[in-house]
């Protein structure tokens, strides 16, 4: 599958987003972020700035932009419209939380604003990974373990982009780098399982089968449909060679998930300059966070590359 | 809306013979030619004498050879959207631009509402949509929608137009639902199959598989009779027989 860099802005900058106001949200719901009104109010200002600007960026990928308001339309068949749907809704508790901030009112319904602010957005993230693993004709996709993927990492990023702000703001929360630190593992683990899944399966179909032929006829190709390639070999036929995708497999786990580990163990074990290991840690798991969206496009092979 | 139609009136489809398709390409041009006007209209074609032409086209056919046991031989493999009963490339589309009619079963896409997002073509196995980089939204077969109804047009000429183009007789079309008409008593003769029949989408399109290639048995003439071949001395005799000797040289 191409790899469309709209769409792997998207994703994470706004999985990134979503999992910070969950985690904020949570927190404060649960009385575990003891932090400022006025800190509260950056970190919702912060999650909403990086929500929007993934929307936005997921529109830059549309042929007519103008009409996205209608993706909304059809959240009785369609997980791309669903996800649409509770991406708007999310807006509203947090919005009305970040209201209650900035005006000082209401105090008592914000753990309530936070929960669901918390659950929209995890339901958001949910929908955005079902978009994916609900396409038969992906094989890689297809599988139980692509949405719960989704999900943890937008709390891993989140997380840490939450633990790298509190260091910025001068506090701490020695709770969130444990789960964190628990949230790096449970991903790697994940992406392991998610691996090793798409490496051994064989794949399900046979070009026989894409023609309706029975599977003791060879088939080769004599003449290709056409000269040049089209949409549909664009957009479905990249594929990343075995070797290359090993290298940035490697980098990614680094990146992603090891450097950040071993950062938030030293947190733990030993007094440290707080702001730069975190900043450095954020910067890292960025770019593997960047490096794993691609590779799940540019890993996955569409059936109709069989006909080619 | 992308909700299914629980069921349609009739299912619309073709039938794609893969024993006379000769590949000459003639459907993939006359639904490029039709298709320059009319519904979801023109198909564009970016740079189309320059280096690197790309466009959108409803309908492509591939060429394979094919080995059994006993011999090779070239197959050519037309390939356009099914029109599938029950697509995930309907039930995907956020914003219902893509939907199947209840009236006819016929898939189709609004290119007033369609926003281009390409979610639809990644559903489908065959690779029946495409995108049109000038357009903004996806194309794909539209069953000649605007044909098939349509009283402008001679009654004969109300069939798709790769229908009418074949030379070869190798697409069909009609009520594949309706277990009477002429395709499906042709799928029924010549065990006609779906094609990946595992995604659950359920085609309505039908693909009737190549006949058994003859051998040196069933390809053998029946021995003509013998016929006189010599001649009756007569003039007229001896004047073909010659002026057929001068032509022939």
């Amino acid at each position: 599958m191409h790899p469309a860099y709209s769409v792997i802005i998207f994703t994470t900058i706004s999985g990134a987003g979503y999992g910070l106001l969950t985690l904020a949200a949570l927190g404060m719901a649960f009385g575990l972020l003891p932090v400022s009104p006025s800190f509260m109010i950056v970190l919702l200002g912060i999650s909403i700035a990086l929500v929007t600007i993934g929307l936005f960026s997921s529109m830059t990928h549309l042929g007519h932009p103008e009409r996205a308001w209608r993706a909304v339309s059809q959240w009785r068949s369609s997980w791309l419209s669903r996800e649409g749907l509770f991406a708007l809704l999310t807006y509203i508790p947090t919005g009305l939380l970040g209201l209650s901030y900035i005006f000082e009112i209401g105090v008592e319904l914000r753990p309530i604003l936070g929960l669901a602010a918390a659950i929209l957005a995890m339901i958001t993230v949910y929908c955005t990974g079902m978009i994916y693993a609900s396409l038969k004709t992906i094989r890689a996709w297809y599988q139980p373990l692509t949405t719960p993927i989704y999900v943890v990492l937008s709390l891993l990023s989140g997380a840490l982009l939450l633990l790298c702000l509190l260091a910025v703001g001068g506090e701490h929360s020695g709770l969130l780098v444990k789960f964190a630190i628990i949230l790096c593992a449970l991903s790697l683990l994940l992406k392991l399982a998610y691996w090793k899944k798409i490496d051994e399966a064989p794949y399900d179909y046979t070009v026989q089968q894409a023609l309706g032929f029975p599977d003791a006829i060879k088939i080769a190709q004599v003449e290709p449909a056409h000269t040049q390639a089209n949409f549909v070999m664009r957009e479905m036929g990249y594929k990343v060679a075995r070797s290359n995708s090993a290298k940035l497999r490697k980098l990614m786990v680094m990146l992603g998930f090891v450097v950040p580990f071993l950062c938030l163990a030293g947190v733990i074990l030993m007094p440290v300059q707080m702001v730069p290991l975190m900043v450095i840690l954020l910067l890292s798991h960025s770019v593997g966070l960047m490096v794993e969206r691609w590779l799940f496009f540019a890993e996955a092979e569409h059936v109709v590359n069989l006909y080619y | 809306m992308t909700t299914l139609p629980d069921k349609t009136d009739k299912k619309l489809g073709l039938v794609i013979d893969l024993d006379t398709c000769v590949g000459c390409q003639g459907c993939v041009t006359s639904c490029k030619e039709w298709n320059t006007s009319g519904y979801s209209a023109p198909l564009t074609d970016l740079d189309p004498y320059g280096k690197d032409p790309t466009g959108a086209w409803l309908n492509r056919v591939h060429g394979f050879e094919i080995t059994d046991a006993d011999a090779s031989r070239t197959v050519h493999f037309p390939r356009s959207c099914l029109h599938c009963e029950e697509p995930d490339c309907v039930t995907v589309c956020p914003t219902g631009a893509s939907y199947k009619r209840a009236e006819d079963g016929i898939v189709l896409v609004n290119p007033d509402t369609c926003i281009g997002c390409k979610l639809c073509s990644w559903a489908c196995p065959y690779g029946a949509r495409e995108y049109d980089m000038s357009h903004g939204v996806m194309k794909k077969c539209t069953l000649c929608v605007d044909r098939i109804y349509n009283e402008n047009l001679d009654p004969e000429d109300r069939q798709p137009a790769c229908v009418r183009a074949c030379p070869t007789g190798a697409r069909h079309f009609g009520d594949i639902g309706d277990a009477d008409s002429d395709v499906s008593k042709l799928v029924a003769e010549r065990g006609g199959y779906n094609l990946l029949e595992e995604f659950g989408y359920k085609p309505v399109n039908k693909y009737l598989p190549p006949r058994k290639k003859r051998d040196h048995v069933t390809a053998k003439p029946v021995a003509l009779e013998e016929v006189g071949t010599g001649t009756d001395g007569s003039m007229s005799e001896r004047f073909f027989a010659w002026a057929d000797k001068m032509l022939s040289n």
